[in-house]
């Protein structure tokens, strides 16, 4: 191997060019949903959009010293930087004040910590690190029980911490394990669960039963060796799928809390309440469909500006882009997320190690289950979920996580070519 | 060390999971963005408040510049329910001095109105309350102050003819989309006839407001603002000070008195009694005072002066007999009849007083002989040889003097009076079925005649005219510019103005010796007038007289109608008399003539000290 000239040799700039472009953008828009007349100035560090600039700066600092790093680091070092992370974890149940309900930032000094966020890194290494081992099939059960364990774990902590939201992003490591060999099946089930489970919710459960049911005799109708035995399997199923009817019933209206009922009725249309639990998704539709075309201008929101919008330099960032920018804005946003998941993607399937495409498979997947999660939720897609838009959403930690993720993936890529000199 | 990945080809499903959630996404924001306009109305009353700015109402003003009506700045608590949420109300109640069920009534009714649309909360808060609620106010989201102006009138005089104004009703808010619940509206007088002009135009002034209702500036930068136009002034023809004159001779007693300047048509006093004050119909008191006025027996409201349209005219009608006699021929100024106590035809006799007999036209109209205008009467009914066509001809004469008509002044109501016409004696009796003496009592002003004291005032004006009159009317000028319509149009009577002057001689001579009006007559002004005696019957007569001043260059006109005064010369007489006074010398010097006319009380007969 020859001496390497520079940090940046293989480096692909389209990823750090996006990185940079949403990453301003975010700023920008941050900038525009507190301005205020008092504050000009976007170098005010007393605001959001100042204290923003300066996470910027550090992240871009972090991304720098990741490029430094040897590329070996991160494949060696993934189980204790697994390890660390979920002791961390831990150590949040214990000291970890309470903010509006969740228990999951570390005061250090001046600045919190919010370690769910880099949780998702610590997984992703571990994942990557365990799926690349020689001779780990993903069909086999261990392979998969072993997988599901480095997510539950990280999962189960946060969610003690009572932040529903960041535990979610881990269901998006399937899609992970699915490139990676998990039947397909896995998927549609999931979805089909999905389904299924938003119809439970939708009618009663005797309706559902006339639902399934026919189903079910229209499935046996259509085969064509219509055995006792087809006939038994069929209302087996059925009988599954009506235990889980009652199942999500029961949860629904005995486990989540009043609060979440109501979001998830606004959400599937059974309640109206454009004052209360829908106020956000309500206020944030319409600063989104205000914007027009070719929305208000910029720092002319007034849905935003005016305070209408909760949230608004967070989880619903998204308004200010569709109120003042219009559906040139959202357009662009859009196309630049995916620009960057799917050249992840793309890059993943160009490597030849395989902790790298797989590391790279769960990068893609964590931006792309915040990037549906969160616009979802702002345009009323999804449900009121608080996570926050890559590069975009105000907060340090978020940015920090972000940055890390993209850059470690960046770094791994680069040192690949540099391994072929 | 590498190797070739298997499923490699799962790529593109993920891929597929990418794009579709992105054009998923793309979709719905293009018709959220794009076609569904709804949501940039919902941005739009989400942050924009629309804040009435309230012209200031014209002002009035009299004939001399003396200051009729103007406004006083009054404060309205205003509110938009949907914004109204997590206040203080205990604080609110406090400030406002309310009760809680109060707060909760209001509230709802304002909520029952709209949840977007401001509606009053409170009424015309005072002036402290307003200051303290100005402080706070911030506090209460969903509250503000509306400046809103409330009409004052200097002196306690006019109100029928000035009116009132008051909340707009249902049936307005339907008709005009101007107004908008809890405007104000001109309800009567001339502030209903000249509501445009009064009103002004309301300005808005589109501010945005933030979520807490907190004023943000206004909205591109006042592009969609409109500026309040102020109302403009009405100069009224009124004299205020004969008009309190009018309204103080008249105190006690019910009636109407209409004073006109021939010349110009214009209404100098219109006195409708009982009045009221003015200032009773305005702010917070004026329903309870208006159901007052409304339960009063004595229909304070009710425009006398207008509206009364049942009476005959009585005596004064002869002064249209003998120009009509005059006109169709068959009278002249030396006519004379002989009264033996009255005008007997056969079997049928219509009484008279006791006076000199024989008379001419002069001293007829001086002693206001009955027997000389039932025969004046009956040859002009009875000058074609056919009843119903010298009828007809005599109703044309008499509607060119204005009666039996509207003149459709600028007050809003005004009732036609009536001058039967052939078809209702027709109906009455059958098809010209009937003669000049069916109809006899109208030869003196009786039978079915109606006039309003209106009506008989322009009457008076246009025999003072010698022949014209200009339709009567109470706005010379708006905003200093006179006005030039239909009030500024000469109408002519049918008569020829020679046949004036012996009747006007006449006039002269019932202010002297021997004439009905001598006891009221003034010593230096030559008046020119007639009483009349409307038969009632239900109780005492009315008194009426007409009367005009100087004679020969006349500068009032004017007609005093008194319910059950009796005789034309006990009450109506002398208030017509020193109403030419006042008008004429701003003065009265006739401390006789007019203490027992201020003591008279017609209402509580037991109070009553008859002149």
């Amino acid at each position: 191997m020859r001496e390497q000239r520079s940090i940046f040799d293989g480096i692909d700039w389209v990823m750090v060019g996006l990185f940079l472009i949403l990453v301003f953008m975010g700023w920008i828009n941050i900038y525009a949903a507190v301005f205020n007349e008092e504050h000009q100035s976007i170098l005010d560090s007393t605001q959001r959009y100042g204290k923003q600039l300066f996470f910027i700066v550090f992240a871009i600092f972090v991304g720098l010293v990741i490029m430094l790093i040897d590329g070996k680091f991160f494949s060696t070092f993934a189980l204790p930087i697994y390890g660390l992370t979920m002791l961390l974890l831990v150590v949040v149940l214990f000291t970890a004040r309470d903010v509006a309900g969740a228990r999951s930032w570390i005061d250090i000094g001046a600045f919190k910590l919010q370690p769910s966020e880099f949780a998702k890194y610590a997984t992703s290494l571990a994942l990557a690190s365990y799926l690349s081992t020689i001779n780990i099939r993903m069909d086999e059960l261990k392979t998969k029980l072993v997988a599901t364990l480095i997510l539950v774990i990280p999962a189960g902590l946060i969610l003690l911490q009572n932040d529903t939201g960041s535990m979610l992003v881990f269901g998006a490591f399937a899609l992970v394990m699915y490139r990676e060999g998990l039947s397909g099946n896995f998927l549609l089930f999931g979805l089909a669960m999905a389904v299924l489970f938003i119809f439970a919710l939708l009618f009663t459960p005797l309706t559902m039963l006339i639902i399934l049911g026919s189903i079910g005799l229209v499935v046996f109708l259509f085969q064509r060796r219509k055995t006792w035995k087809l006939g038994l399997s069929i209302g087996a199923v059925l009988m599954v799928l009506m235990g889980f009817v009652y199942s999500v019933d029961y949860i629904f209206n005995e486990v989540l809390e009043p609060h979440q009922q109501v979001r998830i009725n606004v959400l599937l249309g059974k309640e109206d309440d454009p004052k209360g639990a829908g106020y956000n998704v309500n206020q944030s539709k319409i600063a989104i469909g205000s914007g027009g075309f070719t929305g208000k201008g910029f720092l002319k929101g007034t849905q935003t500006k005016y305070d209408f919008v909760p949230e608004q330099t967070t989880d619903f960032i998204f308004c200010t882009v569709g109120e003042e920018w219009g559906f040139l804005g959202t357009f662009v946003v859009i196309t630049l997320f995916a620009a960057l998941i799917l050249r992840i993607l793309f890059i993943a399937e160009r490597q030849r190690s395989a902790f790298t495409r797989i590391y790279g498979y769960c990068v893609a997947s964590i931006f792309l289950f915040h990037f549906m999660i969160n616009i979802g939720m702002t345009i009323g897609l999804m449900p009121v979920i608080g996570i926050p838009l890559p590069f975009f959403s105000y907060g340090g930690s978020s940015l920090l996580g972000f940055t890390i993720l993209l850059f470690t993936f960046i770094k791994l890529d680069g040192y690949r070519l540099q391994q072929l000199r | 060390m590498s190797f070739q990945s298997k499923h490699t080809d799962r790529m593109y499903v993920v891929m597929g999971i990418v794009l579709l959630i992105s054009l998923t996404f793309l979709g719905r924001l293009f018709y959220v963005q794009v076609i569904d306009k709804s949501y940039q109305l919902s941005a739009d009353n989400n942050v924009l408040r629309y804040e009435t700015e309230f012209p200031a109402r014209g002002r009035i003003y009299d004939r001399d510049g003396r200051l009729l009506v103007y406004n006083e700045a009054a404060y309205d608590l205003m509110i938009i329910p949907r914004q109204a949420t997590s206040i203080d109300t205990t604080e609110l109640c406090r400030i406002l001095n309310i009760s809680k069920e109060d707060f909760i009534r209001k509230m709802d009714k304002a909520k029952a109105y709209s949840w977007r649309k401001p509606t009053i909360f409170e009424k015309q808060i005072s002036t402290i309350t307003y200051a303290e609620l100005q402080e706070k106010l911030y506090r209460f989201s969903g509250f503000f102050v509306q400046k809103r102006t409330l009409r004052k009138y200097p002196e306690p005089v006019a109100a029928h003819l000035l009116g009132y104004v008051g909340e707009a009703s249902q049936t307005k808010l339907d008709e005009d989309p101007y107004y908008k619940r809890g405007d104000y509206v001109g309800i009567s007088g001339l502030e209903k006839s000249y509501e445009t002009e009064l009103r002004g135009q309301k300005g808005v002034k589109v501010i945005m407001v933030d979520v807490f209702n907190r004023p943000k500036g206004s909205y591109k930068e006042g592009k969609y603002d409109t500026v309040a136009v102020a109302g403009k002034t009405l100069h009224a023809s009124i004299d205020a000070e004969l008009q309190a004159y009018g309204e103080l001779l008249m105190q006690n007693k019910t009636g109407g008195i209409v004073a006109l300047e021939p010349s110009t048509g214009e209404i100098l006093a219109l006195v409708s009694a009982p009045s009221f004050d003015p200032n009773l119909l305005v702010g917070r008191v004026r329903s309870d005072n208006y159901r007052m006025l409304q339960a009063d027996t004595l229909k304070p409201l009710f425009n006398r002066a207008l509206m009364s349209e049942q009476n005959p005219p009585g005596s004064t009608f002869k002064l249209i007999n003998a120009l009509i006699g005059q006109q169709v021929g068959v009278l002249n100024e030396n006519t004379t009849y002989r009264c033996p106590r009255g005008y007997v035809s056969g079997s049928f006799r219509m009484g008279c007083h006791d006076h000199r007999s024989p008379l001419n036209l002069r001293e007829s109209i001086q002693h206001s002989c009955n027997a000389y205008y039932g025969n004046v009467f009956r040859n002009i009914i009875d000058h074609t040889g056919k009843p119903w066509e010298g009828f007809a001809i005599w109703r044309k004469h008499v509607v060119s003097f204005g009666l039996g008509t509207k003149f459709n002044t600028d007050l809003p109501i005004e009732y036609a009076g009536i001058v039967p016409t052939n078809e209702f004696y027709d109906k009455h009796y059958g098809k010209n079925h009937w003669k000049s003496l069916t109809i006899i009592s109208m030869a003196i002003g009786q039978g079915e005649l109606g006039t309003t004291p209106l009506q008989l005032a322009n009457m008076t004006a246009a025999i003072a005219n010698r022949g014209y009159y200009y339709p009567p009317h109470l706005v010379t000028a708006i905003d200093d510019e006179p006005i030039k319509n239909r009030f500024t149009e000469k109408q002519f009577t049918t008569i020829d103005p020679k046949y004036f002057e012996p009747v006007i001689d006449g006039m002269a001579m019932v202010f002297e010796q021997g004439g009905t009006g001598y006891r009221s007559r003034h010593d230096s002004i030559v008046m020119c007038g007639k009483t009349g005696t409307a038969q009632n019957p239900h109780g005492e007569d009315h008194s009426i007289f007409i009367c005009f001043a100087p004679k020969d260059d006349p500068k009032i006109a004017l007609a005093v109608f008194v319910e059950n005064g009796g005789g034309g010369s006990k009450y109506a007489a002398p208030i017509a008399s020193l109403m030419v006074e006042k008008y004429l010398t701003d003065t009265v010097a006739r401390p006789n003539l007019e203490k027992p006319i201020l003591e008279a009380n017609l209402i509580d007969p037991s109070k009553n000290v008859a002149p």
